[in-house]
């Protein structure tokens, strides 16, 4: 049944296809952590990933840009391949942004530098037009009154809005979101969540991997559960929470719901 | 769960939640794999394999060679040696030098006691997990007592226990052991007692200290040295005079305190201002907050630069063949001036080396084992 | 014993209170030291006294009566003890400075290699390290120098490219003879030199304003060594080689590295890049990997990624433990007096220490030596590490 995926068309979103992953597996050494794959993201939309730690949900969207290689199987990004060529490579990672679970700014640089460093050596934009791009962005997050301060003078949910920020300077096509509040103090994660929320509403083509649910009901598109390194099941969020198919999900709903 | 025989082939599928763990694909785990994501995973990874190898192809066979295979082990004097490799029968012959130095041999059981000693006063440090360790620990509060009349005996004359025997006649891997072990045992508590006097709030003591600890650090051992060989004559009143070992063990000490504080320091300074204040809280003084809370912290935070302390200080102990001792590679230097084993450089050398570095580089196994224990412990 | 003072708070006695224990604590010190050095002084002065020997350092301007085998400033015997000082400074900052560039070299390019995911280059990178750190320094420059002396005689000496020669007495080369033109090719690289901040800068300037990169490295690089090069076309090559040639006992023209020379700086250069390997990997090594998945995420290539993210941050962690490398490379050049090499503690504080027998004067000219430059590096350390020290809250 959970095969059966209910594909409502909501709006903004195309039937243009972002990404295409196609029987996909990965292993690490002699562990299989990613069996067999099979995943559509159309242009413009949400997706929201969740499962339990381990279940490889992580490394599924790490695939997506190869910070991780996967041994079999297809990825196929804005009609481009993920092979090892380094060409494909260089053209998806310009087209994908991603966000991390500890943001990972480069601490050496301001806030205004990490978010021009990619436009200027990357899509070789003029300094002073990259500088406008980044304050809009700033702006857009927030915090252009931070520009000039170094990631360490920040808070964590300020670091994180930056890291936003930084990857939306690339104008990407697709986001990727790795656990993007799991490492903030509870009154940071509304901020984040918040920008994470404006972005979605601009139909830019999200993937997120998080255990907030209010957000997943709120602007996921769809949502996927994931245990084990599989995809157990993938439906419209009010589907998904309100009658869960398979024990698992139910199971991990019940858990995460449960505080 | 579907039988795991199955065939694992791509496109195969199963319900969700019940696809098998597979083995991964051919060729990328396995020896294969690990040959080619380790060696030849792209073209300048597998020029760098090539050249290693070639490297190794040319350069073990002819030293092998050389150590063992046309190798010359017995013999008299360097004329035994006919073959072309190297002529280890210098080893063979003066290996009591090398040890010992000119110790006398009808004393030798002395050195064996005492090396016997400074091993099972050394174990109950290393590891504490050993029987009777408490007894162990005994002996090594005691080792500098025992060590020193061990080796120096208790008087001359027919009817003394231990007949003296003089420093210039300790030499090879004992002396070097002596300065080693002496300068260990010395410079940790001096370094503690810099490093805290470095981070006192009392401007003359911390002066002095800071004064002590960069001109020491900023100078070579080797004129530490010279300076307690030829100044420290001049600084005693006339007729006094001590012995050039001590002399050599102080200069040695003092040395590697200096560095040993610094180390310390780097551990002082990284605990928590927190845990000075929650022992204050408790009411404890400073030297009892020091030794009970303080101190425990810091050493174990900087085991591994106390080791690489004492690494540098062992291998240091070399230098004093400058000065006229006969260490270890005194030893190696001075054997080979003679008429029989003249031009045996390499052999010598080799072979100490050999001592040396079994040394030094346990030294550094243990500290890695010990830190990668207290980390375990730490995380628990 | 209940009688204590009913009128007010307790005070304690003087010595328990903080202050005046400090006080006298370090007063009790003070007094300690200086009774221990107005004691080893009235020693020292009776000592000298008793052994005929005039303080003050008016031997500086005597003759040192003895040859010294390499000096970079003329020199012969008649010259003075003062003389002999800047002999031996420059003889141990030629082999610090050599050493500590080959020894860079060297040790980062090993300290790559270890990172390598090669695993046979990172074992045999780790092995080098582990075998060159765990044994003596003095022990290696004795043995290479036993290497050197084991090369055959002059007259047997070996050949390199017929050019160079291989003996017991060192290692002889062909020199470098300038002729007429020199200049020109000096200029020209003087230009190369003075051109590159200036493309930098255009450069730079340009990438601002239209955003197209220049590649300034490879410019830079073609640059440093065109011009010369068409300099020295130009001018036809003004640049000649004395050849050694073998003459009898020895060898005449050419230039030559004494065996003291080479086994020490080879000694020196080999022990410590097995230290500034592993500080080059460990300050790699701390950056941490998120750092460059980040990069690679907004599509900077490797080498981008290692400019730019990577190593600005290693070398904050590098720095400060390679400087005090240099540092010790410059103080165990002073292990030459094992081997002769005529260095300033072998020459000044050994050789005109036993001839003029001012052990205290000559000890501590030296010893003032390494200090200023351990000093001096310091403080530039310190003034670097608070220009890069990142902002934190």
């Amino acid at each position: 049944m959970s095969d059966a995926v209910q594909r409502v068309s909501t709006p903004g979103v195309s039937d243009e296809v972002a990404i295409q992953i196609i029987g996909m597996h990965k292993w690490y050494g002699q562990f299989h952590v990613l069996k067999d794959i099979n995943l559509t993201v159309r242009r413009g939309e949400r997706i929201v990933v969740c499962g339990p730690s381990g279940s490889g949900k992580s490394t599924m969207i790490r695939c997506i840009n190869r910070l991780e290689e996967h041994q079999q199987g297809q990825i196929i990004v804005d009609d481009i391949e993920l092979t090892g060529n380094l060409k494909n490579i260089d053209a998806i990672r310009r087209e994908v942004g991603m966000c991390f679970q500890h943001f990972n700014l480069f601490p050496h640089l301001t806030v205004l530098e990490n978010c021009t460093l990619a436009p200027i050596w990357v899509r070789k934009v003029p300094k002073a037009q990259a500088e406008e791009i980044a304050m809009e962005f700033l702006n857009k997050v927030r915090i252009p009154e931070q520009a000039a301060k170094y990631p360490g003078q920040l808070s964590g949910g300020q670091q994180q809005r930056v890291a936003i920020a930084r990857s939306l300077c690339m104008s990407p096509r697709i986001m990727l979101f790795d656990e993007p509040t799991s490492a903030l103090d509870p009154e940071m994660i509304a901020e984040v969540l918040e920008v994470m929320v404006n972005l979605a509403e601009t139909g830019m083509t999200m993937i997120c991997v998080t255990h907030e649910m209010g957000f997943a009901r709120k602007v996921a598109d769809r949502v996927i559960f994931m245990d084990g390194g599989e995809i157990i099941e993938q439906n419209e969020p009010e589907e998904f929470f309100n009658n869960p198919q398979s024990e698992r999900t139910q199971q991990f709903l019940s858990q995460i719901l449960a505080h | 769960m579907s039988d795991i025989t199955q065939s694992n082939a791509p496109g195969q599928h199963y319900p969700p939640g019940e696809h098998p763990d597979l083995p991964p694909p051919p060729g990328t785990v396995g020896a294969i794999g690990w040959l080619r994501n380790n060696l030849f995973s792209s073209i300048p990874n597998t020029i760098l394999t090539l050249l290693a190898i070639y490297f190794l192809v040319v350069s073990i066979p002819p030293v092998l060679d050389w150590v063992y295979f046309e190798a010359d082990f017995e013999g008299a004097s360097r004329t035994d040696c006919t073959s072309a490799g190297a002529c280890w029968a210098l080893i063979d012959v003066r290996l009591k030098q090398y040890l010992f130095g000119l110790y006398p041999s009808d004393e030798l059981w002395r050195v064996y006691v005492a090396g016997l000693v400074l091993a099972l006063a050394v174990l109950p440090v290393l590891f504490d997990k050993i029987p009777f360790r408490k007894i162990l620990l005994v002996n090594t509060l005691l080792l500098p007592i025992t060590g020193f009349y061990l080796l120096s005996g208790t008087g001359s004359g027919p009817d003394a226990w231990l007949t003296t025997v003089e420093t210039p006649q300790w030499g090879g891997l004992l002396l070097t052991l002596v300065i080693g072990v002496t300068g260990i045992v010395a410079s940790l508590p001096i370094g503690v007692a810099l490093a805290l006097g470095r981070r006192s709030n009392m401007p003359v003591v911390r002066a002095m200290c800071v004064t002590f600890i960069e001109f020491v650090r900023g100078v070579p051992l080797i004129t530490i040295l010279f300076m307690s060989s030829v100044m420290v004559p001049l600084f005693l009143p006339e007729g006094v005079n001590f012995d050039k070992l001590l002399r050599c063990l102080i200069g040695v000490s003092l040395f590697s305190a200096a560095y040993m504080a610094e180390v310390i320091r780097g551990g002082l300074q990284a605990i928590p201002k927190g845990q000075y204040e929650a022992a204050s809280a408790m009411g404890l003084s400073f030297w009892k907050m020091m030794y009970l809370i303080i101190l425990p912290q810091a050493l174990r935070i900087v085991i591994p630069g106390i080791v690489n302390t004492f690494i540098g200080l062992f291998k240091d102990t070399s230098l004093v063949l400058i000065i006229g001792l006969f260490d270890l590679l005194g030893i190696a230097k001075t054997v080979i001036t003679d008429a029989n084993w003249i031009g045996l450089s390499h052999e010598s050398y080799a072979f100490v080396a050999v001592i040396y570095w079994v040394f030094c580089f346990g030294m550094s196994r243990y500290s890695i084992w010990l830190e990668a224990k207290l980390h375990t412990g730490h995380k628990r | 014993m209940a009688t204590q003072s009913i009128d007010g708070p307790k005070r304690g006695s003087l010595l328990s209170d903080q202050r005046t224990r400090a006080i006298v604590f370090q007063a009790l010190a003070f007094f300690l030291v200086a009774v221990f050095f107005i004691y080893i002084g009235t020693n020292t002065a009776r000592n000298l006294e008793a052994l005929g020997i005039s303080t003050g350092f008016g031997f500086l301007d005597s003759p040192a009566g003895y040859d010294v085998a390499m000096s970079l400033i003329p020199y012969t015997a008649t010259d003075t003890h003062g003389r002999v000082f800047f002999v031996g400074l420059l003889n141990t900052l030629s082999v610090a400075v050599t050493g500590i560039i080959a020894a860079t070299i060297l040790g980062v390019i090993l300290g790559v290699l270890r990172l390598s995911k090669n695993w046979l280059v990172s074992k045999l990178v780790y092995w080098y390290v582990e075998v060159v750190r765990n044994v003596p320094l003095l022990l290696q420059i004795l043995f290479w120098y036993g290497v050197l002396l084991g090369l055959p005689r002059v007259r047997d000496a070996i050949p390199v490219f017929e050019t160079m020669f291989l003996s017991n007495r060192g290692f002889y080369l062909p020199r470098p003879v300038p002729g007429d033109g020199i200049g020109l090719i000096i200029i020209a690289f003087f230009v190369a030199v003075i051109a590159i901040p200036i493309i930098a800068r255009a450069a730079r300037k340009r990438q601002e304003q239209t955003g197209q990169i220049f590649p300034v490295f490879w410019t830079s690089a073609a640059l440093i060594i065109g011009l010369p090069a068409l300099a020295a076309i130009v001018t036809g090559f003004p640049l000649t080689f004395d050849y050694p040639e073998k003459g009898g006992f020895n060898f005449k023209g050419g230039m030559v590295l004494r065996p003291e020379f080479v086994a020490l700086w080879f000694s020196l250069s080999i022990y410590t890049a097995g230290f500034i390997a592993e500080i080059v990997r460990a300050g790699i090594q701390a950056v941490s990997h998120g750092q460059t998945e980040a990069a690679f995420s907004l599509g900077l290539k490797p080498n981008w990624t290692m400019r730019m993210i990577v190593l600005p941050q290693a070398l904050r962690v590098i720095v400060p433990p390679l400087t005090s490398q240099y540092l010790n490379l410059t103080k165990n050049s002073s292990l030459a007096i094992a081997i002769g090499y005529p260095d300033l503690v072998s020459t000044f504080g050994g050789t005109s220490l036993n001839q003029t027998g001012q052990a205290i004067e000559i000890i501590m000219m030296t010893m003032l030596v390494y200090l200023t430059i351990s000093l001096l590096i310091s403080m530039l350390m310190n003034y670097y590490n608070k220009r890069i020290a990142l902002v934190e809250r």
